[in-house]
Order: C-alpha cells, then sequence, then structure tokens
C-alpha cells in the first residue's frame, strides 16, 4: 500500500506485437457492508495491482492457494465483474463501454468454469449448449447450424460428433462434460480463453486429455490461455509462464520450467515443497508455515512477510516491487533487491518464528 | 471363525521392514448398491491384510469403491449399500497397555466385524476402529462447541472418566494435532479448514484406536496445510503406533508416504505393492497409467497421454478384465477371463497384482517388467522420513528460522 508507483512489471508470456488480451493495475475490492456485527463497512483486496498479458497461441498458468485471488481475476477478465481500478485492453485497445461492445467482448474471451457438473444446464442436450451461443452472436441458422456445432464437438475430439450431439449432460463423462464446455467456448471463435481449474473436478485418468486438448487448441487456434490453477506441477506441464498469485497480488512470474526449477520467491518456494511429488528421497521442509491473510486487513509492506522465513525489516514496512530474478523471470521480493541498506536487510525475527498465521499488527 | 484363514493366495503385508502381523484382514468383500436386478457391484472381492501399525493407501478413480469399501470395514454404508459377501477380522491389541483402552471385551482370536451385533460394533467403533470423513466442514456438528465434541466419544466409551479429565484429554488431543487449548470453546465455523481437519483428526485419535480410516482427508485444503497435517499425522503414527488407511485419488501424494498401496478400479483392488514397487516397477497397466497421468516437477516437459477412454459405469462393466477396454497392452483372453489378484510370475516378493500379463504365459512387456527396488533401503523410510519432517530450527539457513 506504500508505493503504488511501482514500475510496470506486465507479467505474461514473452511476446512481440500487441497481445489478445492485456489488464493493466487491475484491482478488485469488495465491500463487505456495515451488519449488526460490524458498524463499519470493510474491504477484501481479492486482486490488487494486477497487470497481466495474455498474446496469442500462448499459455498462462495463475497458480496460488484458495483465496489468493486467481478465480477474482479469471472473472475480471471475463468482464463478469467490473474492476475497482485498472483496464483491459482487447487486442491494444480499451473496452468500451454499453451492451454492445459488451456483446462483442463476451465472443472474445470465454470462461470455462470448474464444474463441468453445474456448468452445464441437465435439462438440456449438448445440441442446445452449443448453439446458443452460435444463435446469439452468429447468423448461422439450420444447416450451417448443425454442420457448425458437429465441427466443434469434433475439435474437442467428441468424435462421431453424431454419437454426443443429442446426449443429455448426465449421459456424459466428467472429461466428455468439460469438453463441451470447452466447445461451448470455441463456438464463437474466442481470442482468449480462460479456464479456471477445467481439470480439477476430472479423475485423474482423463485429466490429461482435457490438458493435451488445451495445448492443442493453442496452436490450432491460436487462443490466448490463461489456465488457472493450485497444481503447479500440471502448470507446469502446460503453461508457457507460471504466474504465482498469494493474497491477491502475484509474487512471481516467469517461464514456467524455470519457476518450478529455480523459485526465486520464498513463497513459490514454499508452493513447490509441499507439492508432491514421488520423486522426492526425503520429506520436505516446510519453510513459511501457517495459512495465508485476511485479505481484509493484509498484512503491511510484503504480504508474506508473516509467514517467510527470510523476512527482514523491510519486508514489513515496503511492499516489493516486481524485481527482476532471472531471464523473464520477476519476483516481488526484498531478497532480490540490490540497492538496499544493511538495516533494510536485518532479519526480521518476530514474523516467521511466531508460528502459524500471525497477522502483523 | 477363527481358522478360516486359508491358503488363499493373499495379499501379504508390506515388504518395507519385516512383516508386521495383522490388525485386520479382509476376504472376499463384496459391496452391493441395491439388491435384485437392478443392484450394482460396488466392491467386489476386496481381499486385503493390514498390517500393525501400517499405513495403506488405497487408490483409485470416483466410483472405483474406495470409499465404499473402506466404510464397509466398519458397517457405516448407507442404505442401498449391502455387504453381501466376506469377511472383516479384526484382531484385538495383545496387551491393553493404556488406560482408555479398557472398554472393548476381550476376545479370544480375531473379531468378525461383519458378524458382530449391534453392542459389539458400538464397542468396536471408535475405541478401536475410528473414521475420519472427507468433509471436515460437514463432519463437525456446526451447533456444538469443540470441546463437546471432543469429548462426546470419551463420555460414551470411557465410563470412569470425569468432566475434568475428559476436558484434560480433549486439550491433549488438541495439543496432538497442533491446536491451542484456547480453542476448545470455539465453534467449527469459526475455525480454519486446516484446523478443522484438525480437529477431526484429534477426534478420531480420542480413544487411541488401532486403525484410523481416513477417506480423502486433505483433500480439500492447500497443499500446504495438506502437508503439514500429513506431517503430523505421521508423526503420531510414530508415536501412538496406530495402523491408517488412507484413501485419496492422488496416487503422488500416497507414494511419498504410504508403506503399501492398493489401486482400486471398478470395484476391483488390481495391484498391491509397497510404494516404492509401485513407483519404480508397476505390474498393472492400470497403475502404470496411473503414474504417467501424473505430470512431475522435474527433467524435461514431455507430452504425456493418460489413460484413453474412460472409467466404466459399474451398470455396464465389460467382461472379463475390467481394465480390458482402456489397456494398452490387453490380449484376447482378457476380454473373457477375469484375473485375481495373485502374485506375479517369477517374483518372490508379496506384491499381488490381477492382471492375466503375469500370470506366467506370456513375458510381460517391458514397460511392466521393471525389476523391484531392493526392499532394504526403503525398510527405514517412515521413521528417517517422520525425523526430517520435524520441523527442526534449521542449521544451514541465514536468516530466520522456519518456526
Amino acid at each position: 500500500m506504500t508505493d503504488t508507483t511501482s514500475p510496470t512489471v506486465v507479467h505474461g508470456p514473452v511476446h512481440t506485437g500487441v497481445p489478445a488480451l492485456e489488464a493493466k493495475h487491475l484491482t478488485k475490492h469488495f465491500t463487505l457492508h456495515a451488519s449488526s456485527f460490524s458498524r463499519s463497512s470493510r474491504v477484501v483486496h481479492a486482486v490488487d495491482d494486477i497487470s497481466i498479458a495474455l498474446p496469442e497461441a500462448t499459455v498462462t498458468a495463475v497458480v496460488g492457494e484458495s483465496g489468493s485471488g486467481k478465480s477474482t481475476l479469471a472473472r475480471l477478465l471475463t468482464g463478469l465483474i467490473t474492476p475497482t481500478a485498472g483496464e483491459l485492453l482487447l487486442d491494444g485497445a480499451p473496452v468500451p463501454k454499453g451492451e454492445k461492445a459488451r456483446r462483442k467482448y463476451t465472443s472474445s474471451v470465454h470462461l470455462v468454469l470448474q464444474d463441468p457438473f453445474s456448468s452445464l444446464n441437465s435439462v438440456h442436450t449438448v445440441r442446445y449448449h452449443l448453439e446458443r451461443p452460435l444463435k446469439l452472436h452468429t447468423k448461422l441458422r439450420r444447416d450451417a447450424l448443425e454442420q457448425r456445432i458437429k465441427e466443434l464437438l469434433e475439435r474437442v475430439a467428441l468424435s462421431p460428433a453424431e454419437l454426443y450431439i443429442d446426449k443429455y449432460p448426465h449421459e456424459l463423462s466428467g472429461g466428455q462434460r468439460q469438453r463441451v464446455a470447452i466447445a461451448r467456448g470455441l463456438a464463437v471463435g474466442p481470442r482468449v480463453l480462460l479456464a479456471d481449474e477445467p481439470v480439477s473436478m476430472l479423475d485423474v485418468s482423463i485429466r490429461l486429455g482435457v490438458l493435451n486438448l488445451l495445448d492443442e487448441l493453442r496452436e490450432s487456434e491460436r487462443l490466448a490461455t490463461m489456465y488457472v490453477t493450485h497444481d503447479i506441477a500440471s502448470a507446469r506441464y502446460l503453461a508457457d509462464t507460471i504466474v504465482v498469485m498469494y493474497a491477491g497480488q502475484v509474487v512471481e512470474s516467469g517461464p514456467a520450467t524455470q519457476i518450478t526449477d529455480s523459485p526465486a520467491h520464498p513463497y513459490t518456494q514454499l508452493l513447490l515443497s509441499a507439492a508432491p511429488d514421488p520423486d522426492r528421497a526425503v520429506p520436505p521442509v516446510l519453510r513459511g508455515r501457517g495459512a495465508p491473510p485476511s485479505l481484509i486487513a493484509p498484512p503491511s509492506g510484503c504480504r508474506f512477510h508473516p509467514r517467510c522465513p527470510f523476512a527482514m525489516a523491510i519486508c514489513k514496512q515496503e511492499q516489493p516491487p516486481p524485481l527482476p530474478a532471472g531471464q523473464d523471470q520477476y519476483a516481488a521480493c526484498w531478497l532480490h533487491s540490490t540497492d538496499r541498506t544493511p538495516q533494510d536487510k536485518t532479519p526480521l525475527d518476530t514474523g516467521a518464528a511466531a508460528g502459524p498465521a500471525v497477522a502483523a499488527a | 471363525m477363527t481358522t478360516t484363514s486359508s491358503s488363499l493366495p493373499l495379499a501379504g503385508p508390506p515388504t518395507r521392514g519385516q512383516r508386521r502381523e495383522p490388525v485386520l484382514q479382509v476376504r472376499d468383500l463384496c459391496v452391493d448398491y441395491g439388491v435384485g436386478p437392478g443392484s450394482v457391484r460396488a466392491v467386489s472381492g476386496a481381499t486385503f491384510d493390514l498390517g500393525r501399525g501400517e499405513v495403506l493407501g488405497i487408490a483409485g478413480e470416483s466410483g472405483s469403491g474406495k470409499s465404499t469399501l473402506a466404510y464397509a470395514l466398519v458397517r457405516l454404508l448407507r442404505a442401498p449399500g449391502v455387504i453381501t459377501n466376506g469377511e472383516v477380522l479384526f484382531h484385538s491389541r495383545p496387551n491393553t497397555g493404556s488406560t482408555l483402552a479398557a472398554n472393548v471385551p476381550a476376545a479370544d482370536g480375531p473379531v468378525d466385524l461383519l458378524g458382530a451385533d449391534a453392542a459389539e460394533l458400538r464397542a468396536y467403533r471408535w475405541s478401536e476402529i475410528s473414521v475420519v470423513f472427507q468433509s471436515a466442514m460437514h463432519a463437525l456438528n456446526p451447533v456444538a462447541r469443540i470441546d463437546h465434541q471432543l469429548t462426546d466419544a470419551l463420555k460414551q466409551h470411557r465410563r470412569g472418566m470425569n468432566a475434568a479429565d475428559r476436558r484434560e484429554r480433549a486439550v491433549e488431543l488438541l495439543r496432538m494435532v497442533g491446536i491451542n487449548a484456547d480453542r476448545l470453546r470455539s465453534y467449527p465455523h469459526e475455525l480454519s479448514g486446516g484446523m478443522r481437519q484438525r480437529v477431526m483428526i484429534a477426534m478420531a485419535l480420542a480413544l487411541e484406536p488401532q486403525i484410523v480410516i481416513m477417506d480423502e482427508p486433505t483433500t480439500a485444503l492447500d497443499v500446504v496445510t495438506q502437508r503439514e497435517i500429513l506431517e503430523e499425522l505421521m508423526l503420531l503414527r510414530e508415536r501412538l503406533g496406530f495402523a491408517l488407511i488412507f484413501i485419496t485419488h492422488d496416487l503422488s501424494l500416497l507414494l511419498e508416504f504410504a508403506d503399501s498401496i492398493a489401486i482400486m478400479y471398478a470395484g476391483r483392488i488390481v495391484e498391491r505393492a509397497g510404494g516404492d514397487e509401485l513407483l519404480r516397477s508397476p505390474r498393472h497397466p492400470y497403475s502404470l497409467g496411473l503414474l504417467k497421468s501424473f505430470p512431475g516437477l522435474h527433467g524435461e516437459r514431455i507430452r504425456m497421454v493418460g489413460i484413453p477412454g474412460s472409467p466404466p459405469s459399474l451398470k455396464d462393466l465389460p467382461s472379463g478384465c475390467k481394465f480390458h477396454v482402456r489397456c494398452p497392452y490387453a490380449m484376447d483372453r482378457c476380454a473373457q477371463d477375469e484375473p485375481i489378484l495373485l502374485r506375479p510370475f517369477g517374483e518372490t516378493g508379496s506384491r499381488t497384482v490381477a492382471c492375466l500379463l503375469h500370470d506366467g504365459l506370456q513375458p510381460p512387456p517391458e514397460q511392466l517388467a521393471a525389476i523391484t527396488p531392493v526392499a532394504s533401503t526403503t525398510g527405514a523410510k517412515t521413521t528417517e522420513a517422520a525425523e526430517a519432517a520435524r520441523p527442526t530450527t534449521p542449521d544451514n539457513e541465514p536468516t530466520g528460522s522456519a518456526r
């Protein structure tokens, strides 16, 4: 909060030209209204000052724990919720206000939800689900419409399409349902696909099928994909770039394998050490126990400092800007700052030593 | 009843270290949902031993029958679930050292839990076998305080304890799972998800049971919390010596800490092996497929394929081996003959697999014939693991302390 004029680092894959979708200084604060329990209205800092670019034909993974703001970020990018501050640029142009512009925007940016069991309407067939967006956004009718629906099903590897087109969601497996949801997203020929935990509800053996589909669509449709997940291993598998979020902010971003092989931010290191890894010879030592802070009153300075094993004096006072930590890699952590005085860097021994989830006063 | 443990080719205890004496023996357990022509068989012929103090992981996809199996062991199945066959033999502890474990009727030899009457069952549940359910949010009573819920079981099973004893025990239990005693008067909604799960674990351990069954205990939690709870669980197991049945769909997690793992598919146990054995040398094509479905955190990024197709519906199972329609190594025989859980041909260990490829009539495919790792290196893993996982002050870091 102390320093909002930090140099802008736009997270996301390296690209030339104009990205398909860009968000600048995106912020979302949800207001908690006063109730009989608390007089004053308070604010949840769900997303704070995030700049992210999604170039076409790339996959950007947003990784974080629950409550880190990753789903809010995805919903902000769809335009489903209005940001408190910041702006969205579609192909470099600001998104104008108004109903017509909004419709145009929704045909370009599509969200695939986590739960294919509830995101499809159980009283309608696959045909209906794919027909709706086509009727609303295109002029295709009758045979052409039918043709297009079948083509969409084939594209998400539900073939032969005749077999699936008249089925109801309950007749499909989880993976097939998620494919229908993706096909529905592709129906209007979007530029951007936002996938919010698209595989976490699916069975292990079919997850890879959906991830591989997203991978193929990146090339074949030139989609700018944002893959929101809590599973850093799958992010590494699919994504070009990983963006790590903590308590509503981006703490680290960079090329996917680079992030997992040499994480620069202590939080990323913590996430990686906690992730299941059968190849690990000895159990990991978690450095930074506890839980994420309350987003109503986030800690001062770096939001990770109460848990951080390396916390220094400055971490409590000043929010770290994204600092270069490798080739195309940025970490919002004072450890990577070179121009700080020794006093700033004196170890802060209260926070991290105090055990789980102690918010700073 | 004591002599029924026949010479069946049983899934023996794991190879980590020495053979453990069994605390639970499951024989040919079958569970149906519904009766008559419309019924489906959710668990079919499950046979395994659980050693004293062993951590058995049961992994499988949704609908594979892993939860049904666990609930059938303690007869907690909901209405349409019916146990149609089998035996669950529980071996009482040899000598009751603890004052807490005084309420259970002394039995000579094992007790068949499936034949036990209501009173017997009541005595064994919780005090000898306890269950931690998947969703701590829903398993805790939202309108009762934590201390009340913790002492409830003590009140029922330990008539000798007075209120002060029970409270003392509740404090001790909370401390054991790393929760401060001032949380005793909290309601469940005042606790975080991880804390709620810890309370559930504390409740399950209240009577020092010999077996704890955990159904996806960490699935709803974040990875860091999940890791913390697993560490605590392993330390508690070291200390209290209970056996653990850990049910999850996350095989990669199990591989890290389970002594042995049973893989389930379509209601059947298709492979039972030690954790390292399974990771380095899977024998069943489904196990191999599962292992190849988890992207790694290291090395080259390679395209993985997972397992083609999707899990079968229990209403419409294929003939023969239930996996043959998705199996890349399927032979003609697989569509007709259903394999049973056997020791793979030519192996000496205690692992078992239900696959015709390993019956010795043909050499198994190369991918399924990796050499079993030597067990000696893994024998001490659990103890070392617990030591290493114990949060200590790091001595190799320049700043701060981990805890």
